[in-house]
C-alpha cells in the first residue's frame, strides 16, 4: 500500500529534512521499519524497545493509532500516516 | 430597509433577525416597526412615544446620537440595527455600544453576548509568543478579567514574535510591559498580574480565579502543571504548542481528554528542540495564539464547535490545517477510569527539567 507520511518540526531532521514522503507499507509498524532503512535512526526516536514512545502520537488520517491497533493497524493506498512529537515551543534554555 | 432585530426581541417579531420597514428617517422606520410589530413597540418606545434611553439604534453601525438621532434620515439600502443595552441588570455604557459595535450587531454575540465577554475572567499562562496574541485580542474583545503569569524580563530576541512588547520594553518584566500594551488598547480591561513562575506551590492558588486558562507556556515541566492544574481546579484549557512552522492546538475540557492523555510521558530532555534551538516563525505564533482567543470567546459565548476532542493541526509551509481526533485515554492516569495522580507532583522530577526561573534541583 502507498501511503504519504507527514512529518512533524523536529522529525523533519532526522528524515533528511522532508516533510512529507510516500512509502510503501502494509501496517504501521512496516512503515516504520521502511522509514529506518531509509533513515537509520529513525526508528528508536518513535520507538521504544518495540512501543510507540508516550511523547509521540501517530494518526492514521484522523484516528490516534493507540484506538486502533497500534502497531499492527493495517494501511489503504491514499491513508495519511501523520507522526507527531509533543511539542513545548518557546524559549527553555536560559 | 432592513431591520436588524437582536436576538432577545425576535419573538416580538415573528422570530425574525431581519425585518423590512419603510420610512424617510429612523424615527419614522421606528414607528413603522412598532405598527407592524406592537409587541416591539413597547420595547422601543417609551409612553410618551420616545426612543427608551436603553435602546441604541444603529443606521448602518453607526449610533444614532452621533448622527441626527432619530430625525437621521435614511435611504434604500441603508440597516438600522434595535439594540438593547441593558441586559443582564447592567447598562452598556454608549461608548462600550460603539467599541463593541461590530460584536454586538452578530446575532452569535449581541448585547448578552457581550455583556459574557466583559463577566468573563481568562488566565493567560506566559506573556509570550502565544500568550501575546491570545491575551491581546481577548482585550480587544473586552473580556472583563485577564490574568498573564510570566516572570521573564524582555529580551531583544523576543521582539520577532511577541506582540505585547515592543522595543523600548527591552529589559522589563514581561507583566509589565503586558498590561501597558492591553490597557493601551482597552482600558475596560482588568489585568492581573501574576509575576511569578507558575509552580506546584501557587497553581491551585491562582487557576481557579478564573474560567478558562489559555496555555502560552515554553516547556514541558510547565505544560503538565497547567494541565493537571487545570483538571483539578475544573477549568477548560485552551492548549497550543508551536515549534518552526507547525503548530497543534486543542481544547481540553476535564473529563473529556487532557494533555496526558494525548502524550503521557515528557521526551527526555534533549529529545525535542524548543523555539530557542530550532527556532519559530514569528507570525505562527500570531495565527495561533489568535485562534487560543477565538477558542476562549466560543467557550464563553457558548457558540459554535470547541475544539475538544480535536487537535488542529497548521502546517505554515503548506498552508494546511488538519484536523486529528484526540479522546479521553481510560488509563489516562489522570482523567481516566483509575487515576494515579491525585495532587500536584514534582513536576521537574516527571519532566527531568527545572521549571524556569527555579534554580536546577
Amino acid at each position: 500500500m502507498t501511503v504519504e507520511v507527514r512529518l512533524t518540526a523536529s522529525l523533519q531532521r532526522l528524515a533528511g529534512g522532508q516533510r512529507a514522503l510516500q512509502v510503501e507499507a502494509r501496517t504501521v509498524g512496516e512503515l516504520l521499519e521502511r522509514l529506518e532503512a531509509l533513515y537509520p535512526g529513525f526508528k528508536s526516536s518513535v520507538l521504544d524497545n518495540g512501543q510507540l514512545q508516550r511523547f509521540v502520537n501517530i494518526f492514521l488520517n484522523d484516528e490516534d493509532i493507540r484506538f486502533l491497533q497500534q502497531l499492527e493497524t493495517p494501511l489503504k493506498d491514499g491513508d495519511v500516516v501523520s507522526i507527531l512529537p509533543a511539542l513545548a515551543g518557546g524559549e527553555g534554555g536560559r | 430597509m432592513n431591520v436588524y432585530i437582536p436576538t432577545p426581541f425576535r419573538k416580538l417579531a415573528g422570530n425574525q433577525a431581519y425585518v423590512q420597514a419603510e420610512g424617510r428617517t429612523v424615527r419614522e422606520v421606528l414607528e413603522h416597526l412598532a405598527q407592524r410589530y406592537p409587541g416591539l413597540a413597547s420595547m422601543v418606545f417609551d409612553q410618551d412615544r420616545r426612543i427608551q434611553a436603553h435602546i441604541n439604534v444603529y443606521l448602518n453601525s453607526q449610533e444614532i446620537h452621533s448622527l441626527q438621532g432619530p430625525e437621521t434620515p435614511v435611504q434604500d439600502g441603508d440597516e438600522v440595527a434595535v439594540i438593547p443595552a441593558l441586559a443582564g441588570g447592567q447598562v452598556l455604557t454608549p461608548e462600550q455600544v460603539m467599541r463593541y459595535s461590530r460584536h454586538i450587531i452578530m446575532p452569535q454575540v449581541g448585547p448578552i453576548g457581550q455583556r459574557k465577554l466583559m463577566a468573563a475572567k481568562v488566565l493567560v499562562v506566559g506573556a509570550g509568543g502565544l500568550g501575546g496574541p491570545a491575551a491581546l485580542y481577548l482585550a480587544l474583545a473586552g473580556v472583563g478579567t485577564i490574568g498573564i503569569v510570566d516572570f521573564d524580563l524582555v529580551d531583544l530576541s523576543n521582539l520577532q514574535r511577541q506582540v505585547l512588547h515592543q522595543n523600548d520594553d527591552v529589559g522589563r518584566p514581561k507583566t509589565q510591559s503586558a498590561r501597558e500594551t492591553l490597557l493601551a488598547y482597552n482600558p475596560d480591561v482588568d489585568v492581573q498580574l501574576h509575576e511569578a513562575p507558575l509552580t506546584s506551590d501557587n497553581a491551585l492558588d491562582i487557576i481557579p480565579r478564573y474560567d478558562i486558562v489559555i496555555n502560552g507556556a515554553d516547556n514541558f515541566t510547565t505544560r503538565y502543571l497547567v494541565n493537571d492544574a487545570c483538571y483539578f481546579a475544573g477549568k477548560p484549557l485552551v492548549d497550543a504548542a508551536i515549534l518552526m512552522f507547525d503548530a497543534q492546538m486543542t481544547v481540553f475540557v476535564p473529563g473529556q481528554g487532557c494533555y496526558r492523555c494525548l502524550f503521557p510521558s515528557p521526551p527526555p530532555p534533549g529529545a525535542v528542540p524548543n523555539c530557542a534551538e530550532a527556532g519559530v516563525l514569528g507570525a505562527l505564533t500570531g495565527v495561533i495564539g489568535s485562534l487560543q482567543a477565538i477558542e476562549a470567546m466560543k467557550l464563553i459565548l457558548g457558540v459554535g464547535e470547541p475544539l475538544v476532542g480535536r487537535l488542529l493541526l497548521y502546517d505554515a509551509l503548506t498552508a494546511e490545517f488538519r484536523v486529528v481526533k484526540v479522546r479521553r485515554d481510560p488509563k489516562c492516569p489522570l482523567c481516566g477510569d483509575d487515576p494515579t495522580i491525585t495532587t500536584l507532583i514534582d513536576y521537574e522530577g516527571f519532566c527531568g527539567a527545572p521549571f524556569p526561573g527555579r534554580e536546577a534541583s
